[in-house]
């Protein structure tokens, strides 16, 4: 440790106010603060001592609820690789190394290119290296199909800094989930690399089995609305018996982004958010709830067999348990009052399935909901904050 | 009896170093100190003293340009020894050599019966000459009251539950008559009730027959002793409100001025915290030079010294004076080293309101724990959302009134409550931000502001 406080020591005078590198000084502090819990003490007045829990460590639990996505991905994107050219037998070590090689290189990309930005900014706007991207560099990933070019990540990352964060201020300003918009950009720049059939499932150089076909339940859906034939029958003759069954969708065991795809991940996720207290449950809660009423809905008024797919079917599939979990509690981008919590998380949940029904263009709604209400949530928040100064007012005047 | 309030908000600190509720004598300090910053609202501090003349426990030494009649004393008698400026001239200290005997300035005596049948002019002459006006506190704002003001209601919060707080039954006792004294000289002020809130959990002997006065009950964990929490849950204060609020020991102390006629600033203080040897109380009187009281009992070097309590307190150092209105010094240790992975590692021993990563104090909340200065992180934008609702039992959006504040949106702060709080009722909010935010100091800023508007 000495070693490495040293080194710290000897590059600390290149980097000082005046010295020849002062411009690279947040970059310096930066990377010691991540070895080192700075040695800062609280000021001489108002509070002399300080929680233990800082930002960094709030988003290093986000990181560690992400983990069992990010792994169950690996090994999904190796196991729907054998699945898809007909390898039986695989082991389960050769299918997580395969899902491995496809998914680290997205991940480093991400990172380095994310980190890249922040440096960059750091260095010309003078503020510190803020812990942000830490959650969204693991989270672009995570929402890719693993097929994506690598360039194209790099593209979105880009983007998404730089247009959802930086200009308006760096973590803590921006208005739109950073992750969400890195996605969407590559969603309306290059529709065909991440929507349609054929990019959820890593096939690499090699020959999918007769009769593959690498769609998601949710083009099922579409499809069968636009053909007006039964969507529960049509699941039923995919080309790999039980594919689309509940628990197997359940289980995640599907083609789909890296991350999104297992309702049971996400939700050991969702417990470590919430019990941490990193994320809100009413988020999470009402997404669910407002995405089965919307399904519920649906089902009443009826009138293909994609609005009739029973309305827990929608809770399973797509990304809407990865949206909710991690997307939607974003603390920057949600809405900040409790009562806000749960409008903006419901509105999301019966947007989402809104979009998945009733607009043929996008399959998947969950995306688009939530930075449809990232930018509604700030409109929320205030109607709930000026219910809150009404009732103070008559209060005082009692 | 009054019905309790109980408070479900909030956080303790369990911190190591409550003090033994045992009085350790000690060799009174040499030096005392009068600092104009511990109160709050004032216009410009004018000296009526200078070096080198003597002074007697009550004799006047400043007035404030604001309000001319009331005038801050000196707790002890002696010489002027040293009148320690800053910038634009501003007084920070006026210190006291004390002579060691306390020779009292003579203010007019009443017997018990006359104080029962005093006049308000009466009252509010001998209040305001002696010094003891200043303790008195307006709310909205948390500022020295105004004596041409009459408030409707005061408020006296009858117990401190802050981190390592001095047990308020112990450093009155004996004083249940100059308290009611002092109660009846207030009630003449005052156009309404005066509340005296009271820990529901057990309530001493000192308060439990105080008559003249409206009791409250209130349980739950800090901040429920304090007073601005209180007046939320009795009557809340709006623009136009103005209550005041006054510490049970400046009770006291009016009762003896009257009874007795003269300014008693003597007072019990807790020393306490983790770097204390022997966390007892001792007996010395207010404005105190730091350097006796803890004599041989402090264990190490680098420690800080605080007057006050670790949420509120003043780090003031070794030769530091003891605030007017602190009834406690902690002493803990400076956390100025870097730790590696500080931020990651797991630890039972760090104490956190939050669950958040390898912070596992939340297993045992009631295990006293070392806190030390260190402000675990470095500042950033407000980024979590929720936590200070969470831990403020209050019907007040403080993520809002921060944010109106910071924006200097006056309206907002106003609607969102800014007269309700002062600095100590957000100093938990100041302890569990994770963005590491001064938000006592945003606060006071607030509160500046709107005073001035």
């Amino acid at each position: 440790m000495k070693l490495l406080q040293n080194l710290f020591d000897s590059i600390k005078p290149h980097v000082e106010k005046g010295a020849k590198y002062e411009k690279l000084h947040t970059l310096y502090e930066g990377h010691r603060t991540i070895f080192f819990k700075p040695s800062i003490t609280t000021g001489p007045k108002g509070v002399q001592v300080k929680d233990a829990a800082d930002l960094k460590r709030v988003m290093f639990t986000v990181i560690i609820a992400l983990i069992p996505c990010l792994l169950f991905g690996m090994w999904n994107v190796g196991h729907q690789h054998f699945l898809a050219v007909g390898v039986v037998d695989a082991t389960f070590l050769s299918k997580f190394l395969l899902g491995a090689g496809q998914v680290l290189p997205i991940l480093i990309v991400s990172y380095g290119v994310g980190l890249g930005v922040e440096f960059t900014f750091c260095v010309i706007r003078n503020h510190p290296i803020e812990e942000g991207f830490l959650v969204t560099g693991i989270l672009i990933p995570l929402v890719m199909p693993a097929t994506i070019p690598l360039w194209q990540v790099a593209l979105a990352t880009v983007f998404g800094v730089v247009i959802a964060k930086e200009v308006f201020g760096g973590t803590g300003m921006n208005i739109l989930n950073v992750a969400l918009t890195s996605r969407a950009f590559l969603y309306f720049a290059y529709p065909s690399q991440i929507s349609g059939d054929m990019v959820w499932t890593y096939l690499g150089d090699q020959v999918a089995v007769d009769g593959f076909s690498g769609a998601t339940l949710l083009s099922y859906g579409a499809t069968a609305a636009a053909n007006g034939t039964e969507m529960m029958l049509d699941l039923g003759t995919h080309w790999y018996a039980g594919m689309f069954d509940f628990w197997n969708l359940f289980f995640g065991v599907i083609p789909g982004s890296i991350g999104e795809t297992s309702v049971l991940m996400c939700l050991i996720g969702a417990i470590i958010l919430v019990f941490t207290g990193v994320g809100s449950w009413k988020i999470i809660l009402s997404v669910f709830g407002g995405a089965w009423v919307m399904g519920i809905i649906y089902n009443l008024v009826g009138t293909n067999s994609f609005m009739l797919m029973p309305a827990h079917y929608h809770l399973v599939v797509g990304g809407l348990a990865f949206g909710a979990v991690f997307m939607a509690t974003d603390p920057v981008s949600a809405a900040q009052t409790e009562i806000g919590k749960w409008i903006y998380g419901f509105m999301i949940g019966v947007l989402t399935v809104i979009i998945r029904i009733s607009n043929p263009a996008y399959p998947e709604g969950i995306m688009l909901a939530i930075l449809f209400m990232n930018v509604f949530a700030p409109l929320i928040d205030y109607y709930v904050v000026e219910a809150h100064k009404k009732r103070r007012l008559k209060r005082a005047t009692i | 009896m009054p019905q309790t309030v109980h408070l479900n908000k909030g956080f303790n600190l369990p911190l190591i170093g409550k003090a033994h509720l045992e009085e350790h004598k000690i060799k009174q300090p040499d030096s005392f100190a009068v600092k104009p910053s511990n109160f709050k609202g004032l216009v410009q501090p004018k000296l009526l003293v200078s070096v080198g003349e003597n002074v007697k426990s009550g004799s006047p030494l400043f007035y404030d340009k604001g309000s001319e009649d009331v005038l801050f004393v000196s707790p002890v008698s002696g010489e002027i020894t040293e009148i320690i400026r800053g910038e634009r001239r501003k007084i920070i200290e006026i210190r006291i050599l004390s002579d060691k005997k306390i020779e009292y300035e003579d203010f007019k005596k009443y017997s018990k019966a006359e104080i029962y049948n005093i006049t308000k002019a009466q009252a509010l002459a001998t209040l305001t000459s002696s010094g003891i006006w200043p303790s008195i506190i307006q709310r909205p704002f948390g500022v020295v009251a105004n004596p041409l003001d009459e408030p409707s209601a005061i408020y006296i919060s009858a117990f401190d539950s802050s981190p390592c707080a001095p047990d308020m039954a112990y450093i009155m006792r004996g004083k249940e008559e100059v308290f009611q004294l002092g109660i009846e000289v207030l009630n003449k002020l005052v156009n309404g009730n005066i509340h005296l809130n009271l820990d529901s959990t057990e309530i001493p002997s000192v308060f439990s027959g105080i008559e003249h006065v409206e009791t409250h009950k209130f349980s739950g964990p800090h901040p429920a002793g304090n007073v601005g929490v209180q007046i939320h849950h009795i009557k809340p204060i709006g623009k136009n409100d103005k209550v005041w609020t006054i510490d049970p020991l400046s009770v006291a102390r009016i009762g003896t001025l009257f009874f007795e006629g003269i300014y008693d600033a003597s007072k019990v203080v807790a020393i306490t915290g983790s770097e204390v040897i022997h966390p007892h109380y001792v007996k010395t009187y207010s404005g105190a030079c730091l350097d006796k009281l803890l004599e041989d009992n402090v264990t190490d070097t680098n420690v800080r010294y605080i007057s006050g309590n670790v949420l509120t307190g003043e780090n003031v150092g070794v030769r530091g004076y003891l605030g007017h209105f602190d009834n406690q010094v902690s002493v803990i240790p400076e956390g100025d080293k870097e730790e590696f992975l500080g931020w990651m590692l797991p630890s039972f021993k760090k104490l956190s309101f939050h669950r958040a990563f390898g912070l596992l104090s939340f297993l045992n909340p009631k295990k006293e724990k070392v806190l030390d200065t260190n402000t675990n992180g470095e500042q950033r934008n407000f980024t979590i959302s929720g936590t200070f609702e969470k831990i403020l039992p209050m019907d007040i959006l403080p993520t809002y009134l921060f944010k109106s504040i910071i924006s200097n949106d006056y309206d907002e702060m106003e609607a969102l409550g800014i007269y309700e709080v002062i600095e100590e009722d957000v100093a938990l909010c100041e302890y569990i931000d994770v963005s590491k935010n001064d938000i006592q100091a945003i606060l006071r800023k607030g509160i500046e502001l709107i005073r001035n508007s």
